[in-house]
């Protein structure tokens, strides 16, 4: 069996972040690391691999020239190759241009799962494992926080209010896992050493087969403001009072708002 | 010779630094106050492939550059030193076989150390034989196919908990321990060998520094590394190469209690400011940084030394960790300077730090012991013949 993993190069959550005059995030000018939900779905399919489930684990990109970087590490940390989708028609795609063109490499690819994390960590839309799913005609088992591959078939546990949900669908499926799965590893050196020598392919839109003139401009939707969020309320000090009269003060605003 | 780190050593940099900040940094207290050795750390180096960078590929060791190995010890040192020891301890005990030993020794031993399997520790000091290292009495007697070594070491780094050691004893006493002392491989499960004594320590508390007892311990004769009498030779040859190992964590030390200093500073309020707002500060912040950075430079150039095999690399070692040395314990008392009273106590990691940087002035020789080594380089390279003495003063 064969598992191609979805890998977003994002921006470092501590990096200082700006913003080009059309509102795009400057890639460029940001540490970038691999989208840190995607390390989940990595864990779970190198695990799966060294069950002896899969055989053969491969990473598929979509991104700029740099996101070899993220394939790069993905790869250190395990598997066996990677490909990078890089065109400059997709710059500032959206999550349906993403989704068309992840969806067109893994038709090339066609590995039994497409497994995703849950989100990435700069857009947070959640988006793509469904719409990959939607434009592939695929089952889409999403939010797993395990992954179970038998025979033909494709299982998740999805967490619920109560407990757990059993959803399986048969191969080939796309899925999406949470952070539930169990840590990422830490690549190890001889994993870094060896990831240098691993197969990495750079395609274009041809080479998957994309018109870019489909892509519209690489986006539906439209990005419009830009905005820090809103302060938060001043918080409230208690300082320089006798413990008894502060913790008194803390109890008398908590049942104030009717939180004790 | 060039000693500027590469693009794959500042890759190295980030891979230890996410590592040791994330996995190593949060146990560091704990391990000060428990004076416990760290296993998990152990396993955790191991599994990462960080305990077999001096080996080669073909023993199952990753074969880093000594600038790469320097940038090892130095990323975990400045979280915890005690924790770096268990990579520079790998390497100062497996020097002599990578200096004298012979393919089937590397061969038997160097993969479980690589793997991190098996730790090793190297016996050479002794209670009346610190700096003055030819005053070694440690008997090793051929008897047969075997030597039986009896005596006892001190101030052995991971003695207790090593599975092999590598040991120096006199095969020949008269000759004294210039020219009748050999090295031996020895594993620790031989029959008379027993570690009864730790020390209690300053500092490096998690690391164990155990006596050792030999009481008839046979060794055989396929152990020993080199010919009869290379025993001085072999431990001279070794220290002038680890010395950098304890450059690096002196350097990893200053850097850790630097950037606890610089955070501090940057927090603290007093006298309604920013006490790194305050120019005292920030000129002994200054200070920290420029010399640390001095110490790192120089050691990186003592390691280019090392990897090209210079005939002057004693001195470049030698060099390179009296000055890391020396700053280590400046910089960490500056940075319990700046912390003030909150230095002082154990609920911030720079009092453990200042303890800590101590020990890199008295092992793999002391400061003196470094400046003879020195002293004796320059007059060297000016033509002037060492004066032959009784005593040697090299020092472990």
């Amino acid at each position: 069996m064969k598992i191609v993993v979805c890998v977003k190069q994002v921006p470092a959550t501590t990096a200082q972040k700006h913003y080009t005059s059309d509102l795009r995030l400057d890639r460029t000018s940001a540490e970038s690391v691999i989208n840190p939900l995607d390390e989940y779905a990595i864990e779970q399919a190198l695990r799966l691999q060294e069950a002896g489930t899969v055989e053969s684990v491969a990473y598929l990109s979509m991104g700029p020239d740099q996101a070899v970087e993220a394939l790069r590490r993905a790869l250190a940390m395990g598997g066996d190759e990677a490909y990078l989708v890089t065109d400059g028609a997709l710059a500032g795609a959206d999550a349906w241009a993403t989704a068309r063109v992840l969806a067109a490499a893994l038709d090339k690819l066609a590995p039994d799962v497409a497994l995703m994390g849950m989100a990435s960590d700069d857009a947070k839309g959640s988006l793509v494992p469904g719409a990959v799913a939607a434009v592939r005609g695929l089952p889409l088992l999403s939010y797993g926080s395990e992954l179970r591959l038998e025979d033909s078939v494709a299982r998740i546990r999805r967490l619920n209010a109560t407990g757990y949900d059993i959803i399986e669908a048969p191969l080939p499926v796309v899925a999406s896992v949470t952070d539930q799965v169990g840590e990422p590893r830490y690549a190890s050196l001889k994993g870094i050493m060896a990831a240098k020598r691993k197969p990495l392919e750079t395609w274009s839109l041809e080479d998957v087969g994309i018109d870019a003139d489909d892509l519209h401009g690489a986006a539906l939707t439209r990005v419009i403001e830009v905005r820090p969020p809103e302060a938060k309320a001043p918080t409230e000090r208690i300082e320089n009072v006798p413990a008894e009269e502060a913790a008194t003060r803390i109890v008398d605003w908590l049942s104030a708002r009717k939180l004790i | 010779m060039t000693y500027l780190p590469t693009p794959e050593h500042d890759e190295l940099r980030a891979v230890v630094r996410e590592l040791a900040e994330e996995r190593i940094a949060p146990r560091a207290a704990e391990i000060d106050r428990r004076a416990e050795f760290p296993w998990d750390l152990k396993e955790l180096l191991a599994r990462q492939d960080l305990l077999g960078t001096c080996f080669e590929e073909r023993h199952g060791g990753t074969a880093l550059d000594e600038i790469a190995q320097v940038i090892l010890a130095e990323e975990v040192a400045r979280v915890d030193a005690t924790t770096s020891l268990i990579p520079i301890v790998q390497k100062l005990g497996s020097l002599p076989i990578i200096r004298a030993g012979t393919d089937e020794q590397k061969a038997r031993y160097f993969p479980r150390l690589a793997s991190g399997e098996w730790l090793i520790a190297f016996g050479l000091t002794e209670a009346a034989a610190g700096s003055d290292v030819a005053a070694n009495r440690m008997r090793a007697k051929r008897d047969g196919d075997a030597y039986v070594l009896n005596g006892s070491k001190r101030f052995i780094t991971h003695g207790s908990i090593a599975n092999v050691l590598t040991v120096f004893a006199l095969t020949d006493p008269e000759a004294g321990g210039r020219k009748g002392m050999s090295a031996f491989i020895v594993e620790t499960d031989t029959p008379g060998f027993s570690s009864p004594r730790l020390e209690h320590k300053l500092g490096i508390r998690g690391s164990p520094t155990a006596e050792l007892q030999f009481d008839d311990v046979r060794v055989p004769v396929e152990n020993r590394l080199g010919d009869e009498g290379d025993g001085f030779k072999i431990a001279m040859q070794t220290l002038d190469r680890s010395r950098l190992g304890i450059a690096a964590q002196a350097v990893g030390i200053a850097q850790g209690a630097l950037d606890a200093a610089v955070g501090y500073a940057g927090q603290r309020q007093q006298f309604g400011q920013r006490i790194g707002d305050f120019q005292g500060i920030q000129f002994m912040l200054a200070d920290m940084a420029s010399q640390t950075e001095a110490a790192r430079q120089l050691t990186y150039a003592a390691a280019a030394r090392v990897e090209a095999r210079a005939v002057d690399l004693p001195y470049w070692t030698s060099a390179a960790k009296l000055i890391a040395g020396d700053n280590a314990m400046r910089v960490t008392s500056d940075a319990v300077q700046i912390f003030g009273g909150y230095g002082y106590i154990t609920e911030y990691p720079v009092e453990r730090m200042m303890r800590d940087a101590k020990i890199t002035q008295l092992y793999e020789g002391t400061q003196q012991i470094q400046r003879l080594v020195i002293g004796r380089q320059l007059l060297q390279r000016a033509g002037v013949r060492e004066r032959v003495r009784a005593g040697s003063a090299a020092g472990a």
